[in-house]
Formats: structure tokens, sequence, C-alpha cells
């Protein structure tokens, strides 16, 4: 594991008037992180997803608990930590008036790499990252994705085992959204380990290869997302009928591929394991029974879903 | 040394962008420069006790004023240091292993050779103006005001961190550093104040250094003011550059 946390705790005070008020951000975190894999953490804004990352990128010391980063003590050497780590904060990290080239040789120069050198990997990223153009031009006059890419080239021109990217697509228009997507796979293949935060979804679902849901300050599921998706109750088949709704429910009730059923006043809801594969049963059934049918719908579980499920409230809501 | 070598590469970078954008320079200048044509001749009669002093006596007396106010300038550097913080620069530099204490000085060193280039430009004004002064006690003068930036401007990155807000910071800086200015005699010596008010001028450290760098103006390197002035700001300067490295070293929010 490149990296183990036991019990990460953090807790703000913050003063509202004369009351003093103590935020606890990071409520005890045990996680485990492969080497080479896309970890997320996904949940609503406020869920402390940032505050364990700066915690683990040596931003912000733990009040408790205890984590390794490539084999190295968070609490005992932070110094080292900060050699093996790559970090890309939320809010940018470029000055406008520096070009992209400068923020790159200087920012290497200071992980104690030789001129030459911070000069030899700037030019090598700004060509990966698509930069080259617009290199000597100052960050002010970058767009948004062009910036972000900055931000992300200046994160790993160390090349640290670990790099954390902290929501590395907000504020992204779709399509260089979908260009960071490719970035952060190129990362991974880079044999580098990828540790992100994301409120979106679909991002966490189509880019990590393992997720941590977290909210209030605590993980509430961990897994790859189809696990996780399987976790709640699998697919749905909802069947619409003109009628003998009843009847239909009785003969589903003894299926065993069935889970769960619900049924509403016009169609029956199976919840199974594998929808696609259960569908011509379905239908086959239906038929022998010389029960007719509307429709067939097929839901797939999000990880909206999952959220709802572990939370009791909806991702989108919160 | 790495500790060396970090400072030289954040003062490399913090030099570049000045050099980049040198309005704040000339901007920091304007102001001595309207005291130095548009107040010094007052101080002819003013300070000449019945007789008038010439060009050259009076501002023999208000250049070296003139240079610790511009040094007193230095302690407004937080405000630079709040844009970087809100760019998201000093945490990029915190992630990585770099000096936390060069952090800092670079950026202070970058302050300080901002201002010996405006204390260079004061002098060699009055100069033109008829004022003369020995190049070593010039010499001096300016080491004593590159102390006093070194002290103010590390003062200014502390509080600049401690706020992390313009808003806070600009009345603050206005409500200390008013009464510093009137009370370490820039405009006119403290020695026309009453006793009571030469008292308090006593604390200011600043008074002291007004004091040292009149003296070496004037042609006395070997008055007590002098080596008073450095006795006071070379613990002073050390005791801010302290504070201000573990604001760098301490974690922000």
């Amino acid at each position: 594991m490149i990296i183990e946390t036991t019990g990460l705790r953090k807790s703000f005070s913050s003063r509202a008037g004369r009351e003093k008020k103590t935020v606890e951000a990071v409520r005890g975190v045990d996680l485990k992180v492969a080497e080479g894999e896309i970890f997320g953490f996904l949940g609503p804004n406020g869920a402390g997803k940032t505050t364990t990352l700066r915690m683990l990128a040596t931003l912000i010391t733990p009040d408790g608990g205890d984590a390794t980063i490539a084999g190295v003590n968070l609490r005992k050497q932070p110094g080292d930590v900060r050699k093996v780590i790559g970090y890309v904060a939320q809010g940018g990290s470029t000055w406008d008036d520096s070009t992209a080239r400068e923020e790159l040789v200087l920012h290497a120069r200071m992980y104690g790499i030789s001129k030459t050198e911070a000069h030899k990997r700037a030019s090598a990223a700004l060509e990966a990252f698509e930069l080259a153009e617009y290199a000597n031009r100052k960050c002010k006059t970058y767009s948004g994705g062009q910036r972000r890419r900055v931000d992300i080239a200046l994160g790993i021109i160390h090349q640290p085992k670990v790099v954390f990217l902290d929501e590395p697509t907000t504020g992204l228009d779709p399509q260089s959204r979908a260009h960071m997507w490719e970035e952060v796979r190129k990362l991974r293949e880079m044999g580098m380990t990828v540790f992100l935060t994301t409120h979106y979804l679909d991002e966490a679902d189509a880019l990590c290869d393992r997720l941590a849901i977290m909210d209030h300050g605590q993980i509430v599921a961990e897994g790859t997302p189809a696990e996780l998706k399987q976790e709640v109750l699998g697919d749905v088949v909802q069947v619409a009928l003109p009628q003998n709704v009843a009847a239909a429910a009785e003969v589903f009730d003894s299926a065993e591929y069935v889970k769960k059923l619900e049924t509403t006043d016009e169609s029956i809801r199976l919840y199974v394991e594998d929808g696609a594969s259960v569908i011509p049963q379905v239908l086959r059934t239906l038929d022998a029974n010389g029960i007719k049918l509307t429709s067939v719908e097929l839901h797939r579980p999000s990880l909206d879903d999952v959220f709802l499920a572990k939370t009791g409230r909806s991702l989108r809501e919160s | 040394m790495k500790f060396l070598r970090d400072t030289w590469l954040v003062f490399q970078r913090q030099m570049l962008l000045l050099l980049r954008n040198p309005v704040w320079v000339v901007v920091g200048i304007t102001q001595p420069l309207f005291y130095l044509l548009l107040f010094a001749p007052l101080m002819k009669k003013a300070l000449g006790q019945g007789a008038e002093l010439t060009d050259a006596q009076a501002y023999l007396i208000f250049v070296p004023g003139m240079l610790v106010m511009v040094a007193l300038f230095t302690a407004f550097s937080g405000f630079g240091l709040i844009a970087e913080l809100r760019a998201g620069v000093i945490e990029r530099n915190r992630v990585t292993p770099v000096s936390r204490v060069a952090l800092m000085l670079g950026r202070c060193l970058r302050d300080v050779v901002s201002l010996l280039f405006q204390a260079v430009l004061v002098t060699v004004l009055a100069v033109l103006f008829g004022m003369r002064v020995q190049l070593g006690n010039a010499l001096l003068a300016y080491l004593l005001i590159a102390l006093m930036a070194l002290l103010l401007s590390s003062l200014g990155y502390a509080l600049g961190l401690a706020l992390k807000s313009e808003d806070a910071l600009a009345p603050m800086l206005n409500t200390f550093i008013q009464p510093i200015m009137l009370l370490s005699g820039i405009l006119l010596p403290m020695t026309l104040a009453p006793a009571w008010l030469q008292r308090v001028a006593d604390f200011n450290p600043f008074s002291w250094a007004v004091k040292g760098v009149r003296e070496l103006f004037a042609g006395n390197p070997g008055s007590p003011d002098v080596w008073k002035a450095l006795v006071i700001l070379v613990p002073l300067t050390v005791f801010t550059l302290v504070i201000s490295s573990r604001a760098f070293a301490k974690s922000v929010r």
C-alpha cells in the first residue's frame, strides 16, 4: 500500500460573534491506497475531502491519527513526505505575471533539481501538457483549462510517487474536463498513484479505479465504482403493466433471481443482480403466465444511489 | 548549502517580477521626493534659529529622515504576500521541501534591494542640490536602513500571513506606522520636542535609527548614536525574522 492512514482527525475552531464553535472537519479516516491506482474521494462540499488531502500533503497537521505515504511517516518526517508527493490545489497555483516556463523551472528547483535539469524537465512538461505554444506568455493570458494544466504540470515536475489532485476539473468546461481526465489517466500510465477529490458522480465513476465516499468527515463506503453500485441491491427491472399487477407480483415473488420486489399501481419493480441478462427470463415468465406488459425498463444504479443508500441524502441535493 | 540556495532562488524570482513591473519602486520614491523638494526648503529658516541654513545643511538633517521614511514603507510588504497567498503560490511552495526561512528571507532581501535603490536615488538627488556626505558614512547609513527594511518587511510578511486580508492589514499598518513615524523625528529632529515627548520617543527604535543616520550624514561615525542604533536594530531584526519564518513554517489553514 502506498498510502495508509489510521484514524486521521482534524477539527477547526471558528468564532461566530462571541460563540466559539469547533467544527470536526475530519473524524477518523482509515484508508489504504494501492500503488498505481487512481483513488477518488467522492462527497459533497464540506465533507472533509480537502482537509484530508491537505493533511496528507503536509499542509496542515492532523489532530490525531497517523499516516504513511510511500513508506514515510507523515507525522515524524513531513519533510521527507514532501519529496515523494505532488499536490495540486483546488484554487490554482500560478502567478499572473509569471510565465508557465518560469513557474515550472523554479518549482523544479525548489525540489533541489539542478538548473539545467529543471529547464529540461520544464520543456518536457510543456510539451507533454500541450503548453509549449504559450510557454513564454504570462499566466494571466491563459484559458482556464490551460492554467489548470500548468497546475498539474507543476504538481508532477519532480516525478513524485503520489500526486494529490484537489477537484481537478471544477470550473472547467466539458471539453477541458474530458481533456483533463485523459491527463489524469496519463499520470497513472507514468506510474504515479493519483489521489483526487471530486463532487462529480460521473467523474468518480469514469476516472477512479477505487473510491471512498465521504460525508461529514467520515468514510461511509469504499470500493471500486462497480462494487459500490452492486452493494445497493443491484439493477432494477421495471415492468409496466396495463393490468394484473398483483398477479405478476405473485409470479415473480418466488423467482430466485429477484432479491426484492416492489409494486406500484401500474408496474412492478424487480431488484436483481444483473438486469440485462434477467430481462429475457422476465419476458418469458410473463408470456408463460399470459400477462400482458406495456414496457420494460432497466435501471442501473448510479453512485448517487450509493450515496443515497449510505447517507439518506442525494449527492445532487447536498 | 540548501538554505542559501533556496533563499537565492526565492530572491531571484522576486527580483525578476519586481523588474518586470518596476512601477512600485517609482511610486515608493515619489513621496520622499515631494518632501525633499517642497518641504525641506522650509527647514532652512525653521531649523536655523534666527540664521538661515544653507540648502546643504538643511538636507543633511532632512535626507536621513527621508531614508528612514522610505524604509518604514517596507512594512507594507504584507500586501504583495496576501496576493500571492490568494493565487496559491505560497501553498504550492509550502508543499515542496524548500526552506521555510528562505521563502521569507528571499522576499525580504528583494525589499531590501529595492529600498537601497530608492535610498541611493534620494541621496544622489540631494547631492545634486549641494549636500555632501562621505561615502563610508553613507554606506554605514545604508546598512542601518537595510536592517530596518529587513525588520519591517519580515514583520509585514508575518502580519500578512496572520491576517490574510488587505482589509484587515491596511488599518492595522496605518495605526502603527503613523505614531512610529511621528515619534521618530523624521521630519523634524526630536531635539525640538518637549521633554516628555522625547521620553516617549526613546521607546521607539526608529527614533534611535534616525539619530544614528543623522550623525552619519553629519560626518560623526564615532557618535554613540550610531552604535546605539545598531545595538537596538540588530536583535530586533533577528527577532522579527524568527517570528516571520515561524509563520511561514506553521500550517496555514
